[in-house]
C-alpha cells in the first residue's frame, strides 16, 4: 500500500496553504488565481458571454431564412454595411454568421465552456486532491483561451468580415484570400486564435490527466472514481491525441496562404488569374480537420455524458446501472472516435472502398452509445426521482441523445448519406445529439454544482420554466429541420428560393425561425436566475442533493485548498444510494464516499464485508488523520 | 417594419406569460409550505413527461404527414429508388428504436417519481440484460451495414464503356457543361488554357475535343447510363441532383466522377407531381462563396428520339468560335517560344 502513503504526501503539499486563503490582493484571488475553482468559474462566465455571442448570430440568420422577402433595415444599427441598401442581408455576413456561430458554440461554448469549467471544478473536488497538478499550467490555459477569444471576437470586427468558409474552413476557400471576403484578414485571425486555443487545450488536458493520475486521494481508485471523473479523463486524452493533428492542419494552411506552398492547392484558376500551385489536395486537409472533428463531437459530449450520469443517479436515488460498462462504453466510444472520420468525406471524391471502411466503423459507434442510453433508462426504472433542473435537463439530454443518435444510423450508411450530405438533415442531427444534448448536459451541471461553486441555491422555479421551454424549443427548432433535410434543401444556402425543389417549406422556416428566437430568448431566464442567485439566492446546505462524492463533504464555500483539514479518505464506490439496510447504519437513502465499510456492517455486501476487514491500511490512515489533519 | 415589431411583440408576449407562469409556480409555492413544494412541483414535472411523449407523438405524426407532401418527388434515377427504400427501411428501425426507448425514458418519471415512503431500488447491474442490449444494436447495424455496403458498392462501380459522358465543372458562380460531341469522347482539359473565351480550359491539340460542346442545361437520355465527369477550377463545389440521389463533390486539382441512370423524364415528372412548370435541378452543396446558393441549372430528362434530334442541333465550340484555333496557335508559339528562350 505503499502508493497510497505516496498520493498523501502529494496532496498534503498544499496543505499550508489553507492559512493564506485571504491574503493575495484582488488580481491574484479572481482574475490571475491558480485556483482550480476560480479558473472553472472564469472558463464559465467566458462559455456564457460566448454563447450569448453564438446564439445572436444563429438569430440573425434563422431571421433571414426565415423571412426571406422582409426588409431588416432595423438591423442596420447593428450589422451596419452589412444591410446592403436593398434592406437585404448581405450574402456573405450569412456565411461569415454561419460560420462564426458553428465555431463559437463548438470551441468557445462547448469545448472550453463545458469541458473547461467542469474539468477545472470537478476533478480535484472529486477525487480528494488540493487542486490541479499545476495550477500555474492551469491559470495559463485560461488566459490563453482567453487571448484566443479576444482575436476570434477582433475577427467579427474586420473590414472584410470574419472567417466565411464554414467552420471546417475547407481549403481552397479558407486559402485563398480572393475567393472569398472573409478568407482575408478574418481567416488569418481565425487560425490565429485557434492556435492560442488549440495551446491552452492541451495545457487543460495535460493538467487534467496528470491531476487524475496522480493526486487522487487515498482509497480513490480508478474503480472508485466518479464517471465525471472518467469522462473528464477520457476526453482529456482524446483532446490530447487529437488537438495536435488540428494544429499541423492549419499550420499546413497558414503555409499555404502564406508562403507560396501547396500542400492543399491544384489547378487553381481564379478571379480571371492561374494561380502556381500545383500537386496538392484539398482532400488531404479534410482528412486532418476531421482527424480532429470527429473526436471534437465526443470532446463535447463526454463531459456532458459524465455530468449527467451523476446528476441521474444521485436524484434517482439510484446507483448508475452498469457502472462498468459506463465506462467501457466511453473508453468505446473514444477509441472509435479516431477511426470514423471519414464518414464526413464520403462524397468528398475519396476512394468509395475507404467508404466502405468507414460505413462499417461508423455504424459499430452505435452500440456503445446505445449502451449508454439503456444504462441511463435503466438508472431510473423503479428510481426515487426527485425532479431538480439538474435533474430535467439530464433527462432532457438523454431524449436529445436518442433522438440526433438515431438519425446518425441514416447518415453512417454511405448510400444513404449520399442524398443527405450537406442538407438540413444533417444539420438537424448533429444539433441534437451534439449542440443541444451537449448543452443540456451543460446546464445540469451548472444547475447541480451552483451550490458548491457559488455558496448559493438557484432558484429552481426558475428552473423548471427554463428546462421545459428550452427543451420544448430545441424539439421545435431541430426537428423540423429534417424535413427540410429530406426535401434536400442544402446547408449553409442564403436562400431557398431560386430552386423550385427546395422552395416549398417557406411556412416551415418561418416557424423553425419563430421557434429559435423564443428559445435563445428564454436563455434569459437562466441568465438571469444564475447572475441573481450567485448574489441574491438562498445559501447553500452543505449536501443540497444527498450526494455521495467528496465534492459535498468540503465547506459550503471551499477555499483554497478545498479542505481545510485533512483530505477525505474514499471507502467505497460514489454510488451507493438506496443501499438495503442503510437505515440499520444509521444512513438514510445514500451512504457518501468517504464513509468507511466498517460503519456500515449491516448494508455491505458480501463482498465489501471482506474487503471491510482487509482495509486496515485505510483504517489506520483514517483514524491517525482524525489525530491530526495534516499527515 | 412589420416583422421586428411581430417579432418584437412575440417576444415581450413570452416574457410575460413565463413571468406569470413563475408567479403562479411561486405562489402555489407559498401557499402549500416548503417541504410540500418540492413535493408538488415533482408531481407536475413527472407528468409533464408522459404529457408530452403523447403529444410529442401525435405532432411528429401529424408533422411528417404534412410535410411529406413538400418532399422530392419519386426517385427519378435507378440507384435512387434503391436508395429510397433503404433509407425508408432504416428509418422504420431508428423510429421504432425511438419511440421504444422514450416510451421507457418518458413514463418512467411519472411511475417512478419521489415518494417518502418508498424507496428506490439497489439495481448496480445485470451483466445478462446489458449483453442482450449490446447484442441486438449490433446485430441490426450488421444487417444495415450489408445492405448499406451492397448499395454503396453498386453506386461507387465504374461505369460501363457505353455509358454516356458528360463534364460537370464548378467554378464561383456557375456550373459549366461540356459533352463529348459524336466521337463520344471529352478531350483533354487544363486549367492553364483557360481565358475568356475558353472558359473550361479545353486542350484543343487533343482530337477527341474538336467536336465537343457546351450546353446550357443538361439534357439526358432516359434509360441510358450516364457518367458525370466533375472537376472545379477554384474552390470545392459539390454536384448535387436531388431528384436523382446523386450528390459527389467537384475538388479543383482532383476529378471526381458518378455514374447514374435516369429513369424518368421530365415530361413523365410533369404529369406525376401534377405539376406543368416541373423541372430537375442541379445544385451546389459546398459552400462556396456568396454565391453558393445560387448555382443552379436545370437538367432535361427526354426520351432517346428527343435526344437524338438535340444533340443534332449542337453545335461544337469550335464551330461557335471560329477564330479560336488562330489564337491558340499563337498561343502555343509563344508558349514555345518562352519555353525555348529558357
Ligand atoms: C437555438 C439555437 C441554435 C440555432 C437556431 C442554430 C441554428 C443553426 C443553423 C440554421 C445553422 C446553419 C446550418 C447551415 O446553413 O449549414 C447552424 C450551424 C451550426 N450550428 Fe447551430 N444553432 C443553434 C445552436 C447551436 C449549438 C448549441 C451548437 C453547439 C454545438 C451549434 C453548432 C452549430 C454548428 C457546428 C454549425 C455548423 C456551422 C457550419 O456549418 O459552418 N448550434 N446552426
Ligand atoms: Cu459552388
Ligand atoms: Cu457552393
Amino acid at each position: 500500500m505503499s502508493s497510497v502513503v505516496l498520493d498523501v504526501e502529494h496532496n498534503d503539499v498544499h496543505s499550508h496553504d489553507d492559512h493564506h486563503e485571504h491574503h493575495g490582493n484582488f488580481w491574484t484571488n479572481y482574475v490571475f488565481s491558480y485556483d482550480h475553482k476560480v479558473i472553472a468559474k472564469q472558463y464559465l462566465i467566458s462559455g456564457i458571454l460566448w454563447a450569448i455571442i453564438g446564439g445572436g448570430l444563429s438569430l440573425l440568420f434563422r431571421i433571414q431564412l426565415g423571412f426571406p422577402e422582409a426588409n431588416l433595415e432595423w438591423l442596420r444599427p447593428l450589422l451596419g454595411d452589412w444591410i446592403t441598401e436593398s434592406g437585404k442581408m448581405d450574402t456573405t455576413f450569412y456565411l461569415a454568421a454561419v460560420t462564426m456561430h458553428g465555431t463559437i458554440m463548438v470551441f468557445f461554448v462547448l469545448t472550453a465552456g463545458l469541458s473547461g469549467t467542469f474539468s477545472n471544478f470537478l476533478i480535484p473536488l472529486q477525487i480528494g486532491a488540493r487542486d490541479m497538478a499545476s495550477g500555474f499550467m492551469n491559470m495559463l490555459s485560461y488566459w490563453l483561451f482567453a487571448l484566443a477569444s479576444v482575436i476570434m471576437l477582433a475577427s467579427l470586427f474586420t473590414s472584410t468580415g470574419p472567417a466565411s468558409g464554414g467552420w471546417v474552413i475547407y481549403p481552397p476557400l479558407s486559402a485563398l484570400p480572393q475567393a472569398v471576403s472573409g478568407s482575408g484578414i478574418g481567416m488569418t485571425l481565425w487560425l490565429v486564435s485557434m492556435v492560442f486555443f488549440i495551446a491552452s487545450s492541451l495545457l487543460g488536458s495535460i493538467n487534467y490527466i496528470s491531476t487524475v493520475i496522480n493526486l487522487r486521494t487515498a482509497g480513490m481508485s480508478f474503480a472508485k472514481m466518479p464517471l465525471t471523473i472518467w469522462s473528464f479523463f477520457i476526453t482529456a486524452v482524446i483532446g490530447i491525441l487529437s488537438f495536435p493533428v488540428l494544429f499541423a492542419a492549419a499550420l499546413l494552411l497558414v503555409f499555404d496562404r502564406s508562403f507560396g506552398t501547396s500542400f492543399y492547392l491544384s489547378d487553381i484558376y481564379i478571379q480571371g488569374e492561374l494561380l502556381e500551385h500545383s500537386g496538392g489536395s484539398p482532400i488531404l486537409f479534410q482528412h486532418l480537420f476531421w482527424f480532429l472533428g470527429h473526436p471534437e463531437v465526443y470532446i463535447v459530449l463526454l463531459p456532458a455524458l459524465g455530468l449527467t450520469s451523476e446528476v441521474i443517479s444521485t436524484n434517482s436515488r439510484k446507483p448508475i446501472f452498469g457502472y462498468r460498462a459506463m465506462i467501457g462504453s466511453m473508453l468505446g466510444i473514444a477509441f472509435l472516435s479516431f477511426i470514423v472520420w471519414a464518414h464526413h468525406m464520403f462524397v468528398s471524391g475519396m476512394n468509395p472502398f475507404l467508404g466502405t471502411i468507414f460505413m462499417f466503423l461508423t455504424l459499430i459507434i452505435a452500440v456503445p452509445s446505445a449502451v449508454k442510453a439503456f444504462n441511463y433508462i435503466t438508472t431510473l426504472f423503479r428510481g426515487n426521482i426527485v425532479f431538480t433542473p439538474a435533474m430535467l435537463f439530464s433527462i432532457g439530454l438523454v431524449s436529445l441523445f436518442i433522438s440526433g443518435g438515431v438519425t446518425g444510423i441514416i447518415l453512417g450508411n454511405s448510400a444513404l448519406d449520399i442524398q443527405l450530405h450537406d442538407t438540413y438533415f444533417v444539420v438537424a442531427h448533429f444539433h441534437l445529439v451534439m449542440g443541444s444534448a451537449a448543452f443540456f448536459g451543460m446546464m445540469a451541471g451548472v444547475y447541480h454544482w451552483f451550490p458548491k461553486m457559488f455558496g448559493k441555491m438557484m432558484n429552481s422555479g426558475l428552473g423548471y420554466v427554463h428546462f421545459w421551454l428550452t427543451f420544448l424549443g430545441a424539439y421545435m427548432v431541430f426537428f423540423p429541420m429534417h424535413y427540410i433535410g429530406i426535401a434536400g434543401f442544402p446547408r449553409r444556402y442564403y436562400s431557398f428560393t431560386n430552386f423550385d425543389a427546395f422552395s416549398t417549406f417557406a411556412d416551415l422556416n418561418a416557424f423553425i425561425s419563430i421557434a429559435a428566437i423564443v428559445t435563445v430568448t428564454g436563455q434569459f431566464i437562466f441568465i438571469f436566475n444564475f447572475f441573481w442567485s450567485m448574489f441574491r439566492g438562498k445559501n447553500a446546505p452543505l449536501n443540497p442533493w444527498g450526494s455521495n462524492t467528496l465534492e459535498w463533504t468540503t465547506p459550503r464555500k471551499p477555499g483554497h485548498g478545498n479542505w481545510p483539514g485533512a483530505l477525505p479518505i474514499v471507502y467505497r464506490w460514489p454510488y451507493d444510494y438506496s443501499k438495503p439496510d442503510a437505515d440499520k447504519d444509521g444512513f438514510g437513502d445514500f451512504i457518501p464516499q468517504d464513509v468507511p465499510l466498517s460503519k456500515t456492517m449491516e448494508s455491505n455486501t458480501d463482498e465489501e464485508r471482506v474487503l471491510a476487514q482487509l482495509d486496515s491500511d485505510l483504517q489506520k490512515l483514517g483514524e491517525e488523520r482524525e489525530k491530526n489533519p495534516f499527515i | 417594419m412589420t416583422t421586428a415589431l411581430l417579432i418584437a411583440t412575440g417576444i415581450i408576449l413570452i416574457v410575460a406569460v413565463l413571468a406569470l407562469v413563475y408567479r403562479i409556480i411561486n405562489l402555489v409555492g407559498i401557499a402549500k409550505e416548503d417541504s410540500n413544494k418540492v413535493t408538488f412541483s415533482n408531481k407536475i414535472n413527472g407528468a409533464l413527461f408522459p404529457i408530452l411523449l403523447v403529444v410529442g407523438l401525435g405532432l411528429i405524426y401529424w408533422s411528417y404527414n404534412d410535410a411529406s407532401q413538400y418532399f422530392l418527388p419519386e426517385a427519378a434515377s435507378i440507384h435512387g429508388k434503391e436508395t429510397d427504400a433503404l433509407f425508408n427501411i432504416t428509418l422504420g428501425v431508428v423510429f421504432a428504436a425511438f419511440v421504444v426507448t422514450h416510451l421507457l425514458l418518458f413514463t418512467f418519471p411519472f411511475f417512478f417519481q419521489y415518494s417518502e415512503k418508498r424507496k428506490a431500488d439497489f439495481y448496480p447491474h445485470n451483466d445478462k440484460l446489458e449483453i442482450a442490449w449490446t447484442a441486438v444494436p449490433a446485430i441490426v447495424m450488421a444487417v444495415l451495414v450489408i445492405f448499406g455496403w451492397r448499395a454503396w458498392a453498386d453506386i461507387t462501380a465504374p461505369a460501363s464503356d457505353s455509358a454516356l459522358q458528360v463534364e460537370l465543372m464548378g467554378k464561383q458562380f456557375a456550373w459549366e457543361i461540356r459533352y463529348p460531341g459524336k466521337d463520344l469522347k471529352l478531350g483533354k482539359y487544363d486549367v492553364a488554357n483557360i481565358d475568356n473565351t475558353n472558359s473550361m480550359g479545353i486542350d484543343f491539340d487533343d482530337v477527341n475535343a474538336n467536336d465537343d460542346f457546351m450546353a446550357r442545361e443538361i439534357v439526358l437520355p432516359v434509360g441510358k447510363e450516364v457518367e458525370l465527369k466533375i472537376r472545379a477550377i477554384d474552390v470545392i463545389h459539390s454536384v448535387f441532383l436531388p431528384h436523382f440521389r446523386v450528390k459527389m463533390d467537384a475538388v479543383p486539382g482532383m476529378p471526381t466522377r458518378f455514374k447514374f441512370t435516369p429513369s424518368i423524364t421530365t415530361s413523365e415528372m410533369r404529369t406525376k407531381t401534377n405539376n406543368p412548370k416541373f423541372n430537375y435541378e442541379l445544385a451546389c452543396t459546398e459552400v462556396c462563396g456568396y454565391g453558393h446558393f445560387g448555382m443552379r441549372r436545370i437538367v432535361k430528362i427526354v426520351s432517346q428520339a428527343e435526344y437524338d434530334e438535340w444533340l443534332m442541333k449542337q453545335k461544337s465550340w469550335l464551330e461557335k468560335n471560329p477564330d479560336y484555333m488562330a489564337t491558340w496557335e499563337a498561343k502555343k508559339a509563344e508558349k514555345d517560344a518562352v519555353a525555348q528562350a529558357r
